[in-house]
């Protein structure tokens, strides 16, 4: 076991967490932020750097500062350990640059794209970054790749996670998608064009933390915050069928999979429950998805308005029929 | 019953002789009107003469287009999501090949409507939209018999390609 403190809250974790995860285990207060670290899938992290910390105090055996920020995704803790997240200046500085450089070269084109509103790169950018951008050069574009009828990839938009590369190794059987190409020229591809036909391919839409790969089955629709999210799963053979549906009135628009508090999904789920079922008659619904209140998602629903008991009970009093007699 | 204290007791007394006559009275009410005539009047001609409207006032919206008349509206959403009394409804649907010199961006608005009876014209969709696309014009919205009428599609609210609607006003005006 290892004790870590993360901006002044200590926690005991065993031997071999990351102080990612153990921060997680603290709470979303202090959780840095991650675009490219999913916990469902192995080996991913590293890439991005959002997840930056400053580590104060290496250990308790060697209580030296770590000299550099460090990927807390990839960073094993120590014992004794102490580690700034939102408290360190230094970090804050460092993921506005992250912010920055994720930016350079993404298109901005949040009104046209299907993710806004649920896309972790807004979310990223309206905390840490600044609303201007300092790059004189074009940004990058690339010709259009069709990769199959139910996901739309735009590569302008993407952030090199590899997210979806871990995806296709790991869930999916037989790769037919992977990163081509080298440094500032890298692009997801499948290679020679192929389809992707695998059934928990669609699985890459949900983890991609930006607008790269859509549903096409809903591409320009809706945008999300006007569709509203149940809970339901239906009986599949090939994954656990609990998914969310996304409404717009009695219209199922979207299915994906359920998310966590990380924007992590609890379960992949098949294609045949994400692409073929969209009808209400497909599934037994659970009831509404709680949507944070701060999530746009959340945005002109009124499930949880609450009237003020004052009112309810003093002001608005009906009266009854004897009383009403006598005034 | 009294409800208040506040009530006072009113007594007619009798009239004076010069009372009685009533014409101080008639003519003092006489100087007020005469007075009136010579002064600048409140009202305007309605129809002929126009009063000039503040830079900032906000009537009837306008869809924008671009220089090379291209729709601006990508259907977006935001300013439905903004707007506070909901009056904002839109589909977006897809730009095919060769419509490029109808809309400016992938996306546009099929179906754009705003339902004017909703509208409390606050121009939270015009601080809202990313896209220079929905602006409040000095224009007045145009009276109608039903309330189905003032559901306003995109054919009242386009601008059209000759006859452009001005909003530089506005755009001067704008404080960030």
């Amino acid at each position: 076991m290892a004790k870590v403190t993360i901006d002044g809250r200590t926690i005991e974790v065993p031997d071999g967490t990351t102080i990612l995860q153990a921060a997680r285990m603290i709470g979303p207060e202090v959780a840095p932020p991650t675009m490219c670290y999913y916990s469902k899938l192995k080996t991913s992290g590293g890439y991005c750097r959002t997840c930056l910390v400053e580590v104060t105090k290496g250990s308790e055996k060697d209580p030296r500062p770590m000299p550099k920020l460090v990927a807390s995704c990839r960073t094993n803790v120590m014992d004794g350990m102490e580690v700034g997240n939102v408290t360190s200046p230094k970090v804050t500085e460092a993921r506005k640059g992250v912010v920055e450089f994720l930016l350079l070269n993404h298109p901005l084109d949040c009104p046209i794209c299907d993710q806004a509103g649920e896309c972790h790169l807004q979310d990223l950018s309206y905390e840490h970054g600044s609303s201007k951008t300092r790059t004189d050069f074009e940004r990058r574009t690339f010709e259009k790749i069709d990769i199959g009828e139910k996901i739309q990839l735009h590569m302008t938009r993407c952030i090199l996670c590899y997210r979806c590369v871990k995806v296709a190794n790991q869930i999916t059987d037989g790769r037919v998608h992977g990163v081509i190409n080298r440094g500032d020229h890298s692009e997801i591809s499948t290679y020679v064009q192929q389809a992707v036909d695998n059934d928990f391919s669609g699985n890459v839409i949900d983890v991609c933390p930006v607008g790269a790969l859509t549903d096409k089955t809903f591409r320009f629709k809706s945008r999300v915050w006007f569709t509203k999210p149940v809970n339901a799963h239906r009986n599949c053979e090939k994954c656990s069928g609990k998914v969310n549906l996304w409404y717009k009135g009695e219209e199922v628009l979207r299915v994906t999979g359920r998310k966590d508090q990380w924007g992590e999904v609890e379960e992949f789920i098949c294609n045949t429950c994400r692409f073929d079922k969209k009808n209400t008659s497909d599934w037994t619904v659970e009831g509404p998805t709680a949507v944070n209140r701060h999530s746009v998602i959340s945005a002109n629903h009124y499930e949880v308005f609450k009237q003020p008991t004052e009112f309810k009970l003093n002001v608005v009093k009906p009266l009854s029929i004897e009383e009403g007699e006598q005034a | 019953m009294q409800l208040t204290n506040r009530s006072k007791v009113v007594t007619q007394p009798e009239m004076t002789w010069v009372e009685k006559l009533y014409l101080p009275a008639i003519f003092s009410g006489l100087q007020i009107t005469i007075k009136h005539l010579f002064r600048k009047k409140a009202t305007l001609k309605y129809p002929e003469v126009q009063k000039a409207f503040a830079p900032v006032y906000r009537g009837m919206h306008v869809l924008k287009r671009d220089e090379q008349g291209r729709e601006n509206c990508t259907a977006c959403g935001l300013c439905a999501v903004s707007c506070p009394a909901e009056a904002i409804t839109m589909d977006a649907a897809e730009r095919k090949k060769g419509e490029e010199h109808l809309y400016r961006e992938e996306k546009y608005a099929a179906k754009y409507e705003i339902n004017m009876l909703r509208c409390i014209y606050c121009g939270l969709c015009e601080e809202a939209c990313p896209k220079d696309a929905i602006y409040l014009t000095d224009r007045i919205v145009p009276s109608e018999y039903t309330r189905g009428e003032f559901v306003f599609g995109k054919d009242m609210l386009v601008e059209k390609i000759e006859e452009r609607v001005d909003i530089s006003k506005r755009q001067k005006n704008y404080t960030i």
